[in-house]
């Protein structure tokens, strides 16, 4: 026999459930959920407010402003040395640069700027003559600019050349020469003849399984070596041309994976419609894999950038290596000197490099969208 | 009329077929190719005659005549350069193992905080890893050298404690000296290896029957930690240290881990930290939503979710790029030349400064450096296909 129980009063009132909306339901859901989260908060926070006090308070509270050697510096408990920027400033940019020609370098990078600029613009006119002017004509202009002997400009030695203005060299140059040479690679490893796919294969791996610095001793020493007699190309040539091949082995494997993700069905279809081979690669293929690959090619360009510091080592004075020859200085010897120039170091490159992968991230993301249309 | 039409085809040209052609093309590059290299062994034979260098490997066996501040194996001025090789090598060799399990546990820690449901902490690692990436390795490794070295006193002012010291020459160590039977220890390092596997073993199936679970990887350690040293207590403790001996210009006898090694070790393993967490989030990301539900529908809290269901999947996409950033951290320990670390690309630098073999020194970084590299890759590609077959 069962006794029939109906309940006749409210169970009690619960508290509402904490609000996840505003302000306040923000923070509990994403700072404050649960005692550990809230102790993880917490610890992060102080460490994160440690950080940006001791920077401001190095950079800007304590710092040394104004100042003409190292006395101004020097003194005790101070921060950053920011006349020692100041002062250094220029030839971080143009090296030991001649200084009534700098002028030169800097139209060398206006041009440049002002050709890139509608590049990166995704819909702005005149892409194809754009990149040939790039790809062709600018490189030229820039080496005669730069270089000087020609048209009256005086000439300027590369040994000469320094600091920022030989970082966007030795880079820009790289990538131009590495692009095409890493497609022919690409295009190579995945041939159907056996003796071009292992020259590419091999070409390829060895570069990658090799570092930056033994590639760039090797074109300091073992290319005079193999140079014919009486051809000698200097200091600089010689590591752009190792930086080169050695980015050229990255570029090919970016754009393998670019070739590899267009559909086999269009190769088939350009076959279909009478094209040749190399057509179908030409017109078909290799269009859509290079936009593929874009993405790609920025991440490998943006390594290039920051592997430039790497010249140093055979001594040429890039962005970080003028900057870090600077600090023997004896007139700026004090304590923050170093640190600062790093500081600013880090700065400059963290922008640039900053800038490219947010321009990499762009691309990508317009990639994504136009391939789900 | 149709049988001879048949029988007699249109001939076309020879050129014409895509296998002839292909055959003249490899032909083409393979004399291009044998030309290229015919003309630099002329070119260089030619220069090195003119510079009188000789080629060939005899050098090494001459007398280095250079001191290195810092090596694993016994060295001195007075050995080969074949020797001081052997201590670039394996200087480049401790410092990338170091490195790489620095960077792994760092890059798992943090590429698990980038996706943590706490905003702060997600923040703070998507700002380390774009700081981290976007700055150039070798700016990082002049700062952590600064960094490393700025507070350290000099030697004559070293800081001591008990005979351990510490000053810019590096932090000074009582060096090991192992008598005779001290193998006795290698042998306890063996047996603990052997039971930790068994044991592991064990527990899997203990786990897999019945649901309990011992905490093997602390038994694992403590394993590997007392057999050798109760094996070497048995052999009768031929074990004795040798104390450095503080002399003019820093420390004689000990053993020195100079301020170089820790900046080096410091910069590779934050900077390559950065693009494992970055595979580490992708791996994760790459297991499907429902993984992570049914694990808390289970019961699981979110820790052993991560930890049991979660990770070990993601782990089959995380170690093809974990590979290469390994290869990557042993590449850039080469940098090393930049601060003076004594690795092989800096021992190799001094030897072709002096010698002027720069063939031969070139030669065996790359054998050295490609060989590191097939090495890693193929006990990586082991690892993950061992992996594989025990998720399957």
């Amino acid at each position: 026999m069962s006794v029939a129980f109906v309940r006749d009063r409210d169970a009690p009132l619960r508290p509402p459930p904490p609000g996840t909306a505003g302000a306040l339901g923000w923070l509990r859901a994403n700072l404050f959920a649960g005692p550990g989260n809230s102790l993880l908060t917490l610890l992060l926070g102080l460490a994160l407010g440690w950080l940006a006090w001791s920077v401001l308070d190095w950079a800007v509270l304590r710092a040394v402003w104004t100042g003409s050697g190292r006395e101004a510096c020097a003194i005790p408990d101070a921060g950053a040395c920011w006349p020692f920027v100041w002062e250094k400033f220029p030839q971080w940019i143009f090296g030991f640069y001649p200084l009534d020609e700098r002028w030169r370098p800097l139209a060398v990078m206006a041009i440049g700027a002002a050709a890139l600029a509608p590049m990166m613009v995704p819909g702005a006119p005149g892409k194809q003559a754009n990149a040939l002017f790039l790809l062709i004509a600018y490189p030229a202009i820039a080496y005669v600019l730069l270089a000087g002997g020609a048209f009256g400009l005086e000439p300027v030695e590369t040994s000469s050349w320094g600091g920022l203005l030989v970082t966007l060299v030795v880079a820009v140059t790289g990538i131009v020469i590495s692009l095409p040479l890493g497609i022919l690679l690409a295009l190579g490893r995945r041939s159907e003849l056996p003796v071009v796919r292992t020259a590419s294969i091999v070409f390829i791996e060895l570069w990658r399984g090799v570092p930056l610095v033994t590639v760039l001793f090797m074109a300091s020493v073992m290319l005079p070596l193999f140079l014919p007699g009486g051809v000698t190309l200097d200091k600089l040539m010689r590591a752009i041309i190792g930086l080169s091949l050695f980015a050229s082995a990255y570029i090919a494997e970016a754009v393998r994976g670019g070739l590899q993700a267009v559909a086999k069905g269009q190769t088939e279809a350009g076959l279909a419609l009478g094209l040749s081979r190399g057509q179908v690669t030409r017109k078909i293929v290799l269009p859509q894999a290079l936009r593929i690959s874009i993405p790609n090619i920025v991440g490998i360009f943006i390594g290039l950038f920051k592997d430039t510091t790497l010249v140093l080592v055979v001594s040429i004075y890039d962005f970080l290596g003028i900057i870090n020859a600077g600090l023997q200085d004896a007139k700026w010897a004090a304590p923050q000197t170093a640190n600062t120039g790093y500081f600013v170091a880090a700065l400059v490159y963290f922008a640039f490099c900053f800038a490219m992968s947010r321009y990499a991230l762009f691309t990508e993301a317009r990639l994504e969208q136009a391939g789900k249309r | 009329m149709s049988l001879e039409a048949t029988a007699r085809p249109r001939r076309r040209p020879v050129w014409s077929s895509a296998r002839w052609r292909g055959l003249a093309l490899q032909a083409l590059v393979l004399i291009a190719l044998a030309a290229f290299f015919y003309d630099l062994a002329l070119n260089t034979a030619a220069n090195m005659a003119t510079r009188h260098i000789v080629s060939g490997f005899d050098f090494l066996w001459r007398k280095a005549g250079f001191e290195v501040s810092f090596s694993l194996i016994p060295y001195s001025g007075e050995d080969s350069y074949a020797r001081a090789l052997m201590v670039g090598f394996f200087n480049t060799l401790l410092v990338s193992a170091c490195g790489i399990v620095l960077a792994t546990m760092l890059g798992l820690v943090i590429g698990l905080m980038r996706l943590s449901r706490n905003w702060l902490a997600a923040r703070i690692a998507t700002a380390y890893i774009e700081v981290m990436r976007n700055v150039p390795l070798l700016l990082q490794l002049f700062i952590w050298y600064r960094l490393v070295l700025t507070p350290l006193p000099q030697a004559r002012d070293a800081i001591t404690l008990g005979s351990a010291s510490l000053s810019n020459k590096g932090l000074t160590l009582p060096a090991p000296v192992f008598g005779d039977g001290a193998w006795w220890s290698w042998v306890g390092f063996g047996v603990a290896a052997v039971a930790f596997w068994l044991l592991s073993g064990w527990n899997r199936r203990q786990r897999e029957a019945t649901g309990k679970s011992m905490p093997v990887w602390w038994l694992g350690a403590l394993l590997l930690v007392a057999l050798p040293v109760l094996f070497l207590f048995a052999a009768g403790w031929p074990l004795s240290f040798e104390h450095p001996v503080r002399s003019n210009f820093g420390f004689r006898g000990g053993m020195t881990l100079v301020p170089e090694f820790m900046a080096l070790l410091l910069a590779l393993s934050i900077y390559t930290a950065a693009f494992i967490a970055e595979a580490v989030r992708a791996g994760v990301m790459a297991v499907s939503r429902g993984q992570g539900e049914a694990a808390a529908a289970l019961g699981l809290k979110p820790r052993l979710a991560m930890r049991l269901v979660v990770l070990p999947q993601a782990l089959r996409v995380i170690i093809p790029p974990l590979t290469s950033q390994y290869l990557n951290l042993t590449k850039n320990s080469s940098l090393a030349v930049a601060i003076g670390y004594p690795d092989l690309v800096s021992t190799g630098g001094t030897i072709l400064g002096q010698t002027g073999q720069a063939i031969e020194v070139v030669t065996i970084w790359m054998v050295v450096y490609l060989s590191l590299s097939l090495l890693t890759s193929a006990f990586m590609n082991w690892f993950n296909a061992r992996h594989r077959l025990v998720g399957r």
